[in-house]
């Protein structure tokens, strides 16, 4: 009933195999848009800013680029933490070295040499696959934290082993350091997390992403017409590397503005954003952010609860929250093994037809 | 039919055969001290449906594997369209113009139908990487132009109605029919079908049988498939290579093979005395 794609039809193969082709889908994406860069620009504040906004942006980036390689490519990935902080560390070279450049284009170089790195990384692939790729992911994790550690390059010989963002502009406006406005951090996040979703649907769409998901579902039949495995898995791992690595800049230059690679970029942020495709639902974009969404905004949620609500003990609810977390997760997990967007696709399903039951 | 001449020959139904499209020369192949496949030569020839028949474990299969590149034989010479193709990996194999089915469907089960013809063209598709992130230009034209082929085989192999459905939901046959469509759609100069009928009842058998005789009538494409069905096999295929033991027996049309005394033995079993 409120759903509906009886009446619309397509003529043409460009209409047909558009992102949004039922119109009612397509006026919420517009609505959605309008919102994100209309309104919320306007009325965000520091706490929801940094407590939830932000993080989710930067997130999502990271899931998406995790969901390319691991969801599209079939390619199970532990490294994320540490292709975060090769981005976050190349950022804060650049701005370190080339003080005059703008701190966007920064930004996307910081990607590239993830990217680079990504590949560098991915070559095991070739030979390796699944639990084994895994564990090679993981010795990159290991070794890509021990090497921003142990080399005070990285960190400039700072006394204290940290790095942290100086104050860079964009037309005048502040987006990092200590003066940065929460509507500037979140615009910033949100351009590169529209721009990024944007290109990852593209890519995945077209002659690429079928080239990736052949190698997901059967690498042997992919072979046999034509996909040429090295290439195909190394692209993999490049645009993944440069999703991560722009969210793992954004994350140390716009967010946390002082960072440490084993306390910012450690293995539990590579377990985090692979939760966070697993319980989005693996393969999908929008998975990407409703997991992204889901794992940043449920502690969040809890707390409030717990604390501004029921007024237990911080300590007590802190503890409480992770227990819950990980309940949560198993059970959701057990409900819906696909994830939120199969949860969507079936809410969708039910809803062409409601309230008629056939 | 006598010996055909380099030009070719025409069959018994007046479909005129060209000259030779792939020889294969003295092909040995072994996996340790077992020999798969022992001396073997034949050639397939433009415009031809060519069979391999044999026995269980005669090595069909692992010709099938040599041409299509998995394999690399130990001694022999594989030449296509006139070369000698030298050892190649499977997808520069595809890229020549060689598509084959599975005797156990290998398609995309994550994927649409749609989706997973479409990547039967991938060989066939140039856009770059860059111009299908911005989905600008190239990218979308040659998605539409494709997609426009693709609608062809669509029709041709009579899957409209499941062209969106996730190949994972479609039952046996169907997917069989799929798998058809998508090295169709690679518009292939040689087709590899490995047993495109097994496990169907007889009118799937008869469906199948109509296609492949159609795709080779309609698109003139050259056709070697493997088949137990010996119905089938004598029917569709204009010649037949027996072997057994991974040896060549018998190789011919249909009726000379069938009254090959060697044929006979290793089908019905030999008296030992």
């Amino acid at each position: 009933m409120f759903y509906r794609e009886a009446g619309d039809f397509k003529s043409s193969y460009p209409g047909d195999s558009q992102t949004f082709p039922i119109r009612f889908d397509r006026m919420r994406y517009y609505a959605v848009l309008a919102v994100a860069f209309g309104i919320i620009p306007f009325v965000i504040n520091d706490y929801w800013a940094s407590a939830v906004i932000v993080p989710f942006l930067i997130y999502a980036i990271a899931a998406l680029g995790l969901n390319i390689l691991t969801g599209y490519c079939g390619q199970v990935s532990l490294g994320t933490g540490g292709f975060m902080a090769v981005g976050a560390y190349a950022c804060y070279k650049l701005m370190t070295a080339f003080p005059e450049v703008s701190i966007l284009i920064h930004i996307l170089i910081a990607g590239g040499i993830t990217a680079a790195v990504g590949v560098l990384f991915g070559l095991p692939s070739l030979r390796i696959k699944g639990f084994y790729l895994a564990v090679a992911t993981l010795a990159a994790q290991f070794f890509l934290v021990w090497l921003f550690n142990k080399v005070p390059w990285f960190y400039n010989y700072s006394a204290s082993g940290q790095i942290s963002a100086p104050e860079r502009t964009f037309l005048g406006v502040a987006l990092t350091g200590a003066n940065a406005s929460a509507p500037a951090k979140y615009l910033t996040c949100a351009i590169f997390l529209f721009a990024l979703a944007w290109l990852a649907r593209n890519l995945t769409r077209g002659t690429i992403g079928r080239k990736w998901m052949a190698i997901r579902d059967m690498d042997i039949a992919a072979e046999i017409i034509g996909v040429n495995p090295l290439t195909t898995k190394l692209s993999a791992f490049a645009v993944s590397s440069f999703f991560i690595g722009i969210s793992g800049a954004l994350f140390f230059a716009v967010y946390l503005g002082a960072a440490e690679v084993g306390e910012s970029f450690g293995i539990n942020k590579s377990f985090l954003v692979l939760f966070m495709i697993i319980i989005g639902g693996l393969g999908s974009i929008f998975g990407s952010l409703a997991g992204a969404a889901f794992l940043v905004l449920l502690p969040v949620f809890l707390k409030n609860v717990l604390v501004g609500m029921l007024g237990w003990p911080t300590d007590l609810a802190a503890h409480l929250e992770l227990m819950i977390v990980g309940a949560l997760i198993v059970i959701f997990l057990i409900a819906e093994p696909h994830g939120l967007n199969q949860l969507w696709r079936v809410t969708k399903e039910k809803l062409r037809l409601w309230p008629f039951p056939h | 039919m006598n010996a055909p001449s380099p030009d070719g020959y025409t069959t018994a139904d007046g479909r005129s055969i060209g000259p030779v499209l792939m020889e294969m020369k003295n092909i040995t192949l072994r996996f340790g001290g077992v020999k798969a496949i022992t001396d073997i030569s034949f050639d397939i020839r433009e415009g031809e449906i060519r069979a391999i028949i044999g026995p269980n474990g005669a090595g069909k299969s692992s010709m099938l594997n040599v041409i299509s590149g998995f394999y690399v034989p130990q001694e022999g010479e594989v030449w296509f369209r006139g070369a000698r193709r030298p050892a190649m990996k499977p997808f520069q194999v595809a890229r020549q113009g060689i598509a084959r089915t599975f005797q156990n469907i290998a398609l995309f089960e994550g994927m649409s139908v749609l989706d997973n013809i479409m990547t039967g063209r991938l060989t066939l598709m140039k856009s770059g990487l860059m111009a299908q992130a911005l989905w600008w230009g190239r990218a979308e034209a040659e998605e539409t132009a494709h997609r426009a082929e693709v609608e062809r085989i669509i029709d041709f192999l009579e899957i409209q109605h499941i062209r969106k459905t996730p190949v994972g939901r479609l039952p046996y046959g169907l997917k069989k029919r799929v798998e058809l469509a998508r090295a169709l759609a690679a518009e292939p100069k040689l087709l590899l079908l490995d047993e495109p009928m097994a496990g169907m009842n007889v009118e799937e058998k008869e469906d199948m049988s109509r296609f492949i005789l159609d795709v080779n009538d309609e698109f003139g494409t050259t056709i070697a498939l493997i088949e137990h069905d010996m119905g089938v096999v004598m029917d569709l295929s204009d010649r037949v290579v027996v072997m057994d033991y991974g040896k060549k027996i018998g190789d011919g049309t249909p009726d000379e093979v069938r009254s090959n005394q060697a044929v006979i033995d290793a089908y019905l079993g030999v008296a030992h005395d």
